[in-house]
This record gives structure tokens, C-alpha cells and sequence, in this order.
């Protein structure tokens, strides 16, 4: 569904950012993105939806080529695309309601939003999806005023508010202290699975991203080094893409899982947990 | 930093020896210009001027006291004024601040190399002319009254307000605008959703102290005959009716206080 194509991107300063990167995506899967800091994560991701230009190669959504397309037509494929970020980069004087709506603006003329006046079925999806990540009373506060794991969560329903076909994400958890991070890796992964979105998400943690994430993309220095399943990640594996360490107590053992998270929240299902 | 070591203890000074001589030269250089300039200040001084000045200001102290209230009945009108030329003239250079701001603001602008240099032109010859002089200009163009006042009260007010504005603009947290961007939204809607909720609180912050020094501005305006209370200042000085004087002093420093309540006030409720 998404397909990378030789991308490559060298910054103005002469730093080559991604060399050659290939990747493609299939509907509904979630994949993760690891690598040291530098190695090109974010760039990456910003490349897709064009936030930064790529320097040469393609990327293809649904088999429209983005890196070709003009103003109008990349603002119409962006909707497609919806993004979640690492510090929530939520309007932060606007309510979460205006936060939520403006996932919509592709959608919806200058004036009707300018006037805070979107279609009443937008309305009733941005309710039901404050909802579904459970802010339902929080929608007529101001965003400054909620937690960091309730930002993440508006930052999310606004993703979900552009109707994407996949969701870009760029170190959800980072701000984020340690049970936050996993409610909201499940939320992603849930909604993903809910509505067979595809997603990619940026992620430093490794063991997080392993409880998580069906696939695993180890990038350094701007090229793929891993490409694989998470249970395939070995300490020669994280040594080949973060330099030598001893990994051993970093990697997730199999038949570990339940123990380390089962309990950690009720009766929320695990849809992602995978029997080790 | 300068480290030495003195009997294998580490001394630490702030400065190395060159470097506290250098800073001793200055100070004396300093304070030897200062010597200098007060002589050339004061060479043309006439000594027995200055040593009578307690008792000429105690003269016209005098004959300042009690003021004369009922002059106040001639004021009314000419401080409503004052007020219009003040309020006017800020909502005038606001209306063309806004725009000039978003032109002049390195991150929208819509060149850098050629719009921008523009915009940024019009905010520092706005600047560099006093409100006061750009009423002596109107003046002569447009002849003695309100409009003049006005409109130097807003030419002077345009390179504040943008300018203040477009630093506001170039400070905000470009991941917010990132964000929006992402969505698929317009320029038009990044600037409406992105941005101007950032810049709001400075926006009236700014306004409103603007609005608070135009007051100000616009009580001396009158002296070059833009209208307002300055013109009965004038008036009453040309006539060395000292108790007038001091009641439009009296009024002016409470319409001042006013003011500077109100903007205060607002700008608490702002932001």
C-alpha cells in the first residue's frame, strides 16, 4: 500500500539523511522504526508526507506517486496521511475540540473553518472518536490544560479525524512516562487494527516497540539494517544498528509477556500481544 | 578562565593578569571621558542661572497654585479628542501593521529576498519619525485638526506594532504549524489554525500598550496643532496662564493613569 522507492535525502549542510531507503508497507500493518538518534527516523517519516522534500526517489501511496505531485494534489493526499507526534505538537491555545476538528481542514473550506462551523457529520465523528480514546469529557478544555498522555490522545483522535489510510508516527511515547507509553502504543495498535491502518512508528524503545509492533525497520546512518520480525531482533541485531552494547536484558524473552504486561491494565484487550 | 598552579594547588581566577589589566584600562578610560564630557557640558553654563533656578522655579510654582478649576468646562471637548486621535490612530496602524508583520515575519513571508526587505523598510521609516514630527508634517499637508493627529499618531504607531508582531510571529513553536500542515489544510487554514492562535496574546499585549503610549503621544500633539488637549496647553502657555496650565497637567496625568489601569487590565485578561 505504501511503497519507498530508493528515497534519498541529503540536507542543505551536505548531511545525508536517508541513502537509498526501500520499504514498502501492507495495508494494516504496523511497523516499527527503530535506530540511534540521527539515523534518519524522522526524516524519514517527514519524507513521506513531504513535510521535508526528498532528494531523489519515489514514495507511493495506493500507487500515486507523492514526490510528483503538485501543491493542490499533496494537500489532498496528506489527508490520507494522518501524523502523531513526539511532543503532541497540539494547537495549544485552541480547545481539544478545535484540536480534534482541525484533522478535517483538508476537508473543509477557509471560511466554514475559520468560523468554527464543520458539517455536523464531522462533528459527531470528532465526539465519537474523543470517545473512543476516552476524553469525552475534556472536549470544550483548552489543550494546554490536559496531561501529556491526554494530548497524545488528542493527538491522535485529530490523526484519525483526517479519515487517514495510514498513520505516520514520530516518537509517540518520548515525553511520555513509562505506563502512559504503553496505553498509548495499545491505542495506536488498536485503532489501527479497528480500522486496518497501516502505520509507522518512529520508536526508541526497543521493548516497547516489541510488545507492540508486527514488524520491525532498523535504520542507521540513513540505510536499512534490519528488516524483520520483532522476535528476530538478537543482540547481534541491535548491535549491528545502535554500536555495541550488552542487549540481552534490552530484548523482550519469549513467554515474557503476559508477566510484564498483562497486568498493567485491566480489562483492555491486547489485540497486538502475540502469543511467544 | 585562568588556571596556575601554585604549589600543586590549583588556583582558579576569573581573569588571566592581561585580561584584568585590560579591564582596569577601561574603566579608567571611562571615567576619564566622563571628566572630559562634563567640562565640554558645561563650558558654556552660566553659573548664576543655574544657582538661581530653586527660586524661579518656586516663582512659577507659585504662580502655578491653585489651579483654575473652572477652565476644566474648555477641556472636556479637546481631551475627548485627544482620546479619538489616540484610539483612532491605533486601530488605523493596526489594520496595516497586521498584514506588514506577516510579511516582514522571516516565516511567512512570501520572499524572503524581496518582500520582506519591503515590509521591513516601511516598519523602520515608520519607526525612525517621531509621532510629533509626523504631525508637524500632516499638518502643513492636511492642514491644522483631528485627521492629522490621527493619522501621525497611526504612522508612528505601524513600525511599532509590526514590528513587535513580526518577532511575535517569527517565536512560534513551529511544530504546532507542522502539525496542521500535516493534516492537508491551506496555507490560508495553517495561518488561521497554526498560527494566530500562537500570536494572539502578544498581538493584543502589544495593541493595547501602544494604545496606552498613543495617549500619551496625542496630549503634546496638539503644540503643532493636530488637535487634542495640546492645543489648549499651547494656548495657555502662550498666554502664561499658569493655573490653566496645571489643570491640563492635572488632566493629563489622569487620563494617563487611566490608561495605563485599563491596559493593564486587559492585558491581565489576555493573557
Amino acid at each position: 500500500m505504501l511503497k519507498i522507492e530508493n528515497l534519498t535525502k541529503r540536507y542543505r549542510t551536505g548531511d545525508l539523511a536517508l541513502n537509498n531507503v526501500s520499504v514498502s508497507v501492507q495495508p494494516g500493518q504496523v511497523v516499527g522504526l527503530i535506530g540511534p538518534s540521527g539515523a534518519g527516523k524522522s526524516t524519514l517519516i517527514r519524507c513521506i508526507n513531504r513535510l521535508v522534500e526528498p532528494s531523489s526517489g519515489q514514495v507511493l501511496l495506493r500507487d500515486e506517486n507523492l514526490t510528483r505531485l503538485g501543491k493542490g494534489q499533496l494537500r489532498q493526499a496528506r489527508r490520507r496521511m494522518g501524523m502523531i507526534f513526539q511532543e503532541y505538537a497540539l494547537v495549544e491555545r485552541l480547545t481539544v475540540m478545535e484540536n480534534v476538528l482541525s484533522g478535517q481542514l483538508g476537508y473543509v473550506g477557509f471560511w466554514r473553518s475559520y468560523f468554527r462551523k464543520f458539517p455536523q457529520q464531522a462533528v459527531d465523528q470528532a465526539f465519537a472518536t474523543l470517545e473512543r480514546v476516552g476524553l469525552s469529557d475534556h472536549a470544550d478544555k483548552r489543550a494546554d490544560a490536559l496531561s501529556g498522555g491526554q494530548r497524545q490522545r488528542v493527538g491522535i483522535a485529530r490523526a484519525l479525524l483526517q479519515n487517514p489510510d495510514i498513520l505516520l508516527v514520530d516518537e509517540p511515547t518520548a515525553s511520555l512516562d513509562p505506563k502512559t507509553s504503553r496505553q498509548i502504543m495499545r491505542l495506536i495498535c488498536e485503532v489501527c487494527a479497528e480500522r486496518g491502518l497501516a502505520a509507522i512508528i518512529n520508536i526508541h524503545d526497543v521493548a516497547l516497540a516489541q510488545m507492540f509492533v508486527q514488524r520491525i525497520i532498523g535504520l542507521k546512518k540513513g540505510e536499512v539494517v534490519f528488516d524483520g520480525s520483532p522476535d528476530d531482533l538478537t543482540p547481534d541485531v541491535l548491535t549491528r544498528i545502535y554500536g555495541e552494547e550488552d542487549w540481552t536484558r534490552t530484548i523482550r524473552k519469549p513467554g515474557n509477556d503476559e508477566a510484564e504486561d498483562g497486568a498493567a491494565d485491566e480489562d483492555q484487550v491486547e489485540l497486538m500481544a502475540r502469543p511467544a | 578562565m585562568a588556571i596556575t598552579t601554585l604549589n600543586d594547588t590549583k588556583i582558579w581566577q576569573r581573569r588571566t593578569p592581561p585580561q584584568q589589566l585590560l579591564v582596569w584600562a577601561g574603566w579608567l578610560g571611562l571615567v576619564a571621558l566622563f571628566v572630559l564630557s562634563w567640562q565640554v557640558m558645561t563650558q558654556d553654563t552660566i553659573w548664576l542661572f543655574v544657582l538661581d533656578a530653586p527660586q524661579q522655579a518656586a516663582d512659577i510654582g507659585r504662580r502655578m497654585f491653585p489651579p483654575r478649576w473652572e477652565y476644566m468646562d474648555r477641556l472636556w471637548k479637546p481631551l475627548w479628542d485627544t482620546l479619538n486621535i489616540a484610539t483612532l490612530g491605533t486601530m488605523l496602524a493596526v489594520v496595516v501593521a497586521v498584514p506588514v508583520a506577516f510579511l516582514a515575519a522571516r516565516n511567512t513571508t512570501p520572499s524572503i529576498h524581496f518582500i520582506r526587505p519591503v515590509a521591513l523598510f516601511v516598519i523602520v521609516s515608520s519607526r525612525s519619525i517621531n509621532s510629533l514630527i509626523w504631525a508637524l508634517l500632516l499638518v502643513s499637508i492636511l492642514g491644522p485638526g483631528l485627521l492629522a493627529g490621527i493619522l501621525s499618531i497611526a504612522l508612528r504607531s505601524i513600525g511599532f506594532i509590526a514590528k513587535l508582531l513580526y518577532e511575535a510571529i517569527e517565536e512560534i513553536d513551529e511544530k504546532q504549524v507542522e502539525a496542521i500542515s500535516a493534516t492537508g489544510a491551506s496555507q490560508a487554514q495553517v495561518m488561521a489554525f497554526g498560527i494566530v492562535p500562537q500570536i494572539l496574546p502578544a498581538f493584543a499585549g502589544i495593541t493595547v500598550f501602544r494604545w496606552d503610549i498613543n495617549i500619551r503621544e496625542s496630549t503634546v500633539l496638539g503644540l503643532v496643532g493636530a488637535g487634542g488637549i495640546g492645543m489648549q496647553l499651547m494656548a495657555s502657555l502662550n498666554v502664561l496662564a499658569w493655573p490653566q496650565v496645571t489643570l491640563i497637567f492635572l488632566v493629563i496625568l489622569g487620563t494617563v493613569v487611566v490608561s495605563e489601569w485599563v491596559s493593564a487590565k486587559v492585558r491581565h485578561a489576555i493573557i
